[in-house]
C-alpha cells in the first residue's frame, strides 16, 4: 500500500445466509457484496453508485465492520481493520465517522444538540469536561449553526440544520475518514447545495477522506474524485470522474447515466437514450455469467456474457471494468450507437 | 395555444387554521392544463405543490384547512360548487391522482385486481367480472408481463416499478380528462424512473390525458413537461414555456433553484467547485407579511420589494413573472 492511501479494501465479500422454510431445502444466500477492491487516496473524495439494493451501505458498513464481512481484507491507513479486537478497533473508529442519509432519525430526540455532537467525545472518553464543551462550541461554529442552538432538541431544527448536526458529530472526533451513505438525499434541492458545499469546504480545511455514497449522479460528478459502480454486489466499472462521466466504458453505467433526466439533454439526447428493461434481479443466488447480462442490450446468448463472469480489467490510466464486450483498447459496445 | 384547457385553477386560496392562527398556504394560484399536455410544477417542500393537488381533488382535510376563494374548473365546471356526491363521480374518474410511494396508497390486504376492478365498477357501472377482465388490458396497457397472474397479487410481491405501473393502470382505468402525478418517481431507481415517464408518455399519446406533474427535479421537468409552474411559499412565481424557464428565468428564485442543483454534465469539468447557494431556509408560512415570501434570501432585493407586493407580469410570449426585478430585464 503506498503512503497517500488511506483506505484499501482488498476482495471484501458479504455475504448472508438466509434462514429456510424447508429445513431440507437448498440454502439460499445473498451476495450482497461479492469480491469487491478498491483503494481511497488520502484526501479525496471516492464515490460508490449503483441502484438501490447494489450493495453501497453493505460495502461501507462492512469496511467500518458495522456489518461483519464474510472474507477479504481492509486496510486502514497501515492497519488490518477485520484482524482488530475490540479494543483497538474502538480506538480506530474514532478516526472513521459515519453520516447518514436521514437527519431526522440518525439523531435521538431525546438529547440536545449539544449533547448529540458531544456524544463521541464521551464515548471516546476525549479530553476533560471542560475541553469537551469548548471543542462542542467549535464544532457548531465549523458547520454553521449559531452557539446558543447546542440547547436546543432535533425537533426544534430543519432538515439541513439536522444534518449539519450530524456532520458536527461526525467530526468530534477529528477522523480521517467519514462515510457519507446518502447525505442529501432527503434534502430540498437548495438545502442540498448549502450541506454539499459545507462538505467540500470541511474536506479542504481538515484534509478529509469522504467515501461518498449516493444514486444521484448529478451529485456524484459533483462530489468525487473517483468512482465505482456496483451492480449486485460487484463492481462493474472504476474511474476518475472525467473518463468515467465522458466515456463510461460498461453498459450498465452508460444507460444508468442517460436515465438521469436533466436539463442539458435535448431533443436528440432524449432519443439516445437506452432503455433499460425490468427491474434489477435479486442478488439471492444470482446465475453465472455477468450479473447485468439479462438485462443488458449487448448480451448475446452466443457470447461468454450467460456463463462466464467477466473479471474487472484495467484498460486506461485506472480506468477498470468488468465486461467481456469491452475491447483491450477502451472500445465499449455502445460507442457505435452513441456516436 | 389555442386549445381549450381542461383543467383551470383560478385565484386559488387555501387557509388553514393553526394555533399561530390562520395561514395561507395558497395565495391566488392561477395555473392551467390543456388536452395532450403536461403542465410540471415544481418548487421546494413546503411551497404548496401538493396542496394544489388536493385543493382540485377536493381532499384537504377540512377542518383544519378551507378553499377560502377561487375556482377549480373542469371543462368550464366548477369543482368547488359540487356536492360531495357529484365530487365522488370525479375523483379517480375524471381526475385521477398518482403519489410518491406507490405501497402506501395500495391497499396491502388486497389483491391487485380487486383494487383496479374496485374503480371501474364504482365509475362505469360494470360487473366485477367485466371490470376485471379490464383491469387485465389495462396492466398490458401498461406493460406488466403476465397481467393475468398479477391481478391475483398482493401489493408487497411487486417491485416499486410494478407497484407504480399498478398505480398508473388504477389511475387510467376510467379515462380520466386529467392525471395529477405526484412525485410519481422520486422512490425508484432512475432506470425504473425512465421507464415509468415513457410510458406516462405514451399513454398521454394515446388517450390525450392532460397531465401535472408536481416534482422538485428540474431534469424530469425539463424532459417530460411543456410547461412550468414554479412555486414557493404558497405563491407562484413563475410560468411559462419549459425552454423558456430553463433557459431563459426571470425569477431570482428559479434561477437561484437551477444554479444549485448539480445538474448532470456529459463532459465534467477537471475542477471541482463549489455549487451556487440559496442562502438560508424557506420561511414559515404563519410569518409572512404580505410582501414577496422570497425577499430575506433574494439576492436581487431592492426597496420596492419591502414596500409592495409585485403582480404578475407578462415578460415574454406565455412567460409570466411575478418579480419587480424580472421587469426591467
Amino acid at each position: 500500500m503506498s503512503v497517500d492511501m488511506l483506505l484499501e479494501v482488498k476482495n471484501l465479500c458479504t455475504y448472508f445466509r438466509l434462514s429456510t422454510t424447508n429445513p431440507f431445502g437448498p440454502s439460499r444466500t445473498v451476495y450482497a457484496v461479492d469480491d469487491v477492491s478498491f483503494e481511497v487516496r488520502k484526501g479525496t473524495t471516492f464515490g460508490i453508485v449503483g441502484e438501490s439494493g447494489c450493495g453501497k451501505s453493505t460495502t461501507a458498513m462492512s469496511i467500518l465492520r458495522l456489518i461483519e464481512p464474510t472474507a477479504g481484507s481492509v486496510n486502514f491507513d497501515g492497519q488490518d481493520v477485520l484482524g482488530l479486537g475490540s479494543a483497538p478497533l474502538r480506538k480506530l473508529r474514532r478516526r472513521m465517522q459515519l453520516i447518514f442519509q436521514d437527519p431526522y432519525s440518525s439523531l435521538n430526540p431525546r438529547a440536545t444538540a449539544g449533547r448529540i455532537v458531544g456524544a463521541p467525545l464521551r464515548t471516546h472518553r476525549m479530553g476533560t469536561a471542560q475541553q469537551q464543551e469548548a471543542r462542542i462550541a467549535e464544532l457548531f461554529a465549523k458547520v454553521g449553526l449559531r452557539p446558543e442552538q447546542q440547547a436546543a432538541f432535533p425537533h426544534q431544527f430543519s432538515g439541513g440544520q439536522r444534518q449539519r448536526i450530524s456532520i458536527a458529530r461526525a467530526l468530534a472526533t477529528d477522523p480521517d475518514l467519514i462515510v457519507c451513505d446518502e447525505p442529501v438525499s432527503a434534502l430540498d434541492v437548495a438545502i442540498q447545495a448549502q450541506i454539499l458545499n459545507l462538505l467540500m469546504r470541511l474536506q479542504r480545511e481538515l484534509g478529509l477522506t469522504y467515501l461518498f455514497i449516493s444514486h444521484d449522479m448529478g451529485v456524484v460528478q459533483h462530489m468525487c474524485d473517483e468512482v465505482v459502480v456496483l451492480y449486485l454486489g460487484k463492481i462493474v466499472e472504476q474511474a476518475d470522474r472525467q473518463s468515467l462521466f465522458s466515456h463510461p466504458l460498461h453498459p450498465y453505467t452508460w444507460s444508468l447515466l442517460s436515465a438521469v433526466p436533466s436539463i442539458y439533454s435535448d431533443e436528440q439526447g432524449r432519443n439516445q437514450r437506452v432503455k433499460l428493461l425490468g427491474d434489477p434481479p435479486s442478488p439471492i443466488d444470482p446465475p453465472p455469467g455477468c450479473r447485468f447480462a439479462q438485462r443488458c442490450p449487448f448480451a448475446s446468448a452466443t457470447s461468454r456474457c450467460f456463463t462466464e463472469m467477466p473479471p474487472l480489467r484495467n484498460i486506461e490510466n485506472h480506468h477498470r471494468v468488468a465486461c467481456h464486450r469491452v475491447s483491450d483498447d477502451g472500445v465499449a459496445p455502445q460507442d457505435n450507437v452513441s456516436n | 395555444m389555442n386549445k381549450k384547457p381542461v383543467l383551470q385553477i383560478e385565484k386559488l386560496c387555501v387557509d388553514f387554521s393553526t394555533r399561530k392562527g390562520s395561514v395561507r398556504v395558497l395565495n391566488h394560484i392561477d395555473m392551467s392544463v390543456n388536452q395532450d399536455e403536461s403542465l410540471g410544477v415544481v418548487g421546494e417542500s413546503g411551497c404548496g405543490k401538493s396542496m394544489t393537488a388536493l385543493a382540485v381533488m377536493r381532499l384537504i382535510p377540512t377542518p383544519p384547512g378551507r378553499i377560502s376563494q377561487g375556482a377549480v374548473l373542469l371543462k368550464g365546471k366548477n369543482l368547488l360548487e359540487f356536492s360531495e356526491t357529484r365530487m365522488r363521480d370525479v375523483r379517480g374518474n375524471r381526475i385521477s391522482m398518482i403519489f410518491q410511494e406507490p405501497m402506501t396508497s395500495l391497499n396491502p390486504v388486497f389483491k391487485i385486481g380487486m383494487q383496479i376492478s374496485e374503480n371501474i365498477v364504482r365509475h362505469q357501472g360494470k360487473t366485477k367480472k367485466e371490470a376485471l377482465e379490464i383491469s387485465v388490458d389495462m396492466l398490458r396497457a401498461v406493460k406488466i408481463p403476465g397481467a393475468a397472474r398479477i391481478i391475483k397479487r398482493y401489493p408487497h410481491e411487486l417491485s416499486g416499478g410494478m407497484r407504480q405501473r399498478v398505480m398508473i393502470a388504477m389511475a387510467l382505468s376510467c379515462r380520466p380528462d386529467v392525471l395529477i402525478a405526484d412525485e410519481p418517481t422520486t422512490a425508484l431507481d432512475v432506470t425504473v424512473q425512465a421507464q415509468i415517464f415513457d410510458l406516462l408518455r405514451e399513454v398521454q399519446k394515446e388517450t390525450g390525458t392532460a397531465i401535472i406533474l408536481i416534482t422538485h427535479d428540474m431534469g424530469v421537468i425539463a424532459e417530460n413537461t411543456q410547461r412550468v409552474v414554479v412555486m414557493y411559499a404558497g405563491h407562484k412565481f413563475e410560468e411559462g414555456p419549459v425552454e423558456e424557464i430553463i433557459h431563459n428565468p426571470r425569477h431570482p428564485y428559479t434561477r437561484g433553484l437551477i444554479r444549485c442543483t448539480p445538474h448532470l454534465k456529459k463532459r465534467p469539468q477537471a475542477e471541482r467547485r463549489m455549487l451556487s447557494e440559496i442562502p438560508g431556509i424557506v420561511p414559515d408560512l404563519s410569518r409572512l407579511d404580505g410582501l414577496c415570501p422570497f425577499r430575506p434570501r433574494c439576492p436581487e432585493r431592492q426597496r420596492v420589494c419591502d414596500e409592495r407586493m409585485p403582480l404578475e407580469i407578462l415578460c415574454g410570449e406565455d412567460h409570466l413573472v411575478t418579480c419587480w426585478a424580472a421587469g426591467e430585464g
